[in-house]
């Protein structure tokens, strides 16, 4: 079914008509090296430095302190790869959470077959680290703290202010993998004592394939990619200027509207989440309720599983996503929904939507419409609701 | 992943889904931990299956395969039902993602283990019918 209701921004999101208009002319009319001296490769080089300062300003940065990659898998995995090795002499112990994404988890998993020591901090009931425990967990050791900023799956904001402050007071370096919160909430770097940074273009209407990682002057790393000169030597590879481009000009649309685009989103998904729960049965929201990204509704639904749910949407030309091992490849669901103490059950039956800019209230209308008689189908067929029910009646 | 229309036909409208409130054996496996649970209820009058019936806790799959099984059983003597196995559940349904296999063995679990509790009850023995296993999903773990 052709899809008329995509609520699946946090997998990726369109590119912004506006973003596309910009990049174009990089493919047929400045497509030369930026590294080149002759004319056309000057646009190339302005663009990329004017994207450069287009990505700082969002996050309160310097333009050298921003290099541009290949997405935010590239990022996180430079942060934390990059920091162990050039840290290296100082220590071998990293601290990180149980909730990052696979680009840190997998990550810190490989640094640990090296000898890298690595904490994953547990999250409580909404998926938030524990400060104390986070502070306690650094030994003299300890080079890197990466707490995700947003977490994809159930939107929870980490307290990041104040994770900055307690790796500043340690002299440990901070990465925060932002690639759900740029552009849609606000981050300053500087303020927030964040020393790297991991975005992504794709999840804020610029292409896939860009990305880029803000490291803190003065901070050292070492690179994952060698060859040529670009991006100081920190990362080789002719520049994806068209990308650079158009991270830059959505990066710069996003903060600019972020206030209205917030107050839209917001409306819409507290609707979402409360229609949701107050019409359908043995239904529960991950995530925390009030500091969570603006986009982000995740439910669970009891007694049902989360691919059979997609699909049904999927036939109405809703899409949407599902932390249920089905849809994860394995047999495990989310480790995500595992970690803020959900039962495999609860976690089987898992729905994330996730809204953005061009979503309307007149598409969740129609999810609160049709979504309570799609879950019935369901549990009609389950025989766990089945036993609940019965259970429910004694 | 991608299924096959027959697959999504099945899954879209499953044929037999219920319970029969005088089943002559019923057998469940699977269980929620791993997302999928199927029951099966048959009713077997003079040793051919009359009708079937199932509930599904679990994927696309999960559903399609138990609607397939239990299509293929209806109307087989109970010898010929142990013919309904994983492979033909899943050549009937023009296959399956091979993530999702373990759905089809499921189906079939699900069967035997309802014609299990058919024998148990009528103290037959059907012949290559053996025991169900607790839990299936755990011994795909394992594996």
């Amino acid at each position: 079914m052709d899809t008329k209701i995509y609520f699946d921004n946090a997998a990726t999101t369109p590119v912004r008509p506006e973003v596309l208009d910009t990049i174009l002319p990089y493919f047929r009319e400045y497509y030369g090296n930026a590294s080149s001296i002759y004319g056309i490769a000057k646009e190339s080089k302005r663009a990329l430095e004017n994207a450069r300062g287009q990505v700082a300003s969002a996050i309160g940065a310097k333009p050298e302190e921003i290099y541009f990659t290949a997405g935010g898998s590239e990022s996180d995995n430079m942060a934390l790869r990059g920091v162990a090795e050039a840290y290296a002499k100082k220590g071998s112990h990293i601290i990180t959470t149980k909730i990052e994404h696979h680009a840190i988890l997998h990550t810190a998993e490989y640094l640990e077959k090296h000898g890298v020591k690595v904490t994953y901090l547990p999250v409580d009931e909404f998926g938030k680290i524990s400060l104390e425990e986070l502070e306690n967990a650094i030994c003299p050791e300890t080079v890197l703290i990466s707490v995700m900023f947003a977490n994809n799956e159930i939107g929870t904001i980490e307290p990041v202010a104040e994770i900055g402050r307690i790796a500043r007071k340690h002299g440990v370096l901070f990465h925060t993998d932002a690639v759900q919160a740029v552009g849609h909430v606000p981050i300053n770097v500087e303020e927030m004592n964040i020393d790297l940074l991991s975005m992504s273009g794709h999840k804020l209407g610029a292409p896939k394939g860009i990305g880029a990682i803000y490291i803190r002057k003065g901070v050292n790393i070492e690179p994952l990619i060698f060859g040529g000169a670009q991006e100081k030597r920190k990362r080789a590879g002719t520049e994806n200027i068209a990308g650079i481009v158009g991270l830059g000009r959505a990066a710069e649309l996003a903060v600019a509207e972020m206030e209205e685009t917030t107050k839209k989103l917001t409306y819409l998904r507290d609707k979402l989440i409360r229609g949701i729960l107050e019409n359908i049965p043995y239904s529960r929201l991950n995530g925390h309720p009030s500091d969570r990204l603006p986009g982000n509704c995740n439910i669970s639904f009891s007694y049902i599983e989360g691919e059979s749910l997609l699909l049904l949407l999927d036939s109405l030309g809703v899409a949407a996503s599902s932390g249920s091992a089905c849809t994860s490849g394995s047999l495990d669901p989310s480790h995500v929904l595992m970690a803020i103490g959900l039962p495999h059950e609860t976690a089987h039956g898992s729905l994330r939507m996730t809204l953005d800019r061009e979503n309307t209230e007149e598409e969740v209308d129609f999810i609160l419409e049709k979504l309570p008689a799609i879950v019935q189908r369901l549990r009609d067929m389950s025989p766990l609701y089945e036993e609940a029910v019965k259970n429910d009646k004694e | 992943m991608e299924y096959s229309e027959k697959v999504m036909d099945h899954f879209m409208n499953p044929r037999n889904v219920g319970e029969i409130a005088d089943a002559s054996g019923v057998g469940q496996v699977g269980n929620a931990k791993c997302g999928d649970i199927m029951k099966v209820y048959l009713k077997i009058e003079n040793g051919i299956v009359q009708d079937a019936k199932f509930k599904t806790f679990g994927c696309g799959a999960a559903v399609a395969t138990s609607s397939m099984a239990t299509e293929l059983v209806k109307g087989k003597s109970v010898q010929d039902a142990l013919t309904v196995t994983n492979k033909a559940v899943m050549e009937a349904l023009d296959g399956l993602p091979p993530a999702k296999v373990h759905c089809s063995c499921l189906a079939e679990e699900a069967l035997h283990a309802a014609l299990w509790d058919y024998a148990e009850k009528n103290h037959i023995v059907i012949d290559g019918l053996k025991p169900p296993v607790e839990d299936v999903d755990e011994r795909h773990h394992a594996e």
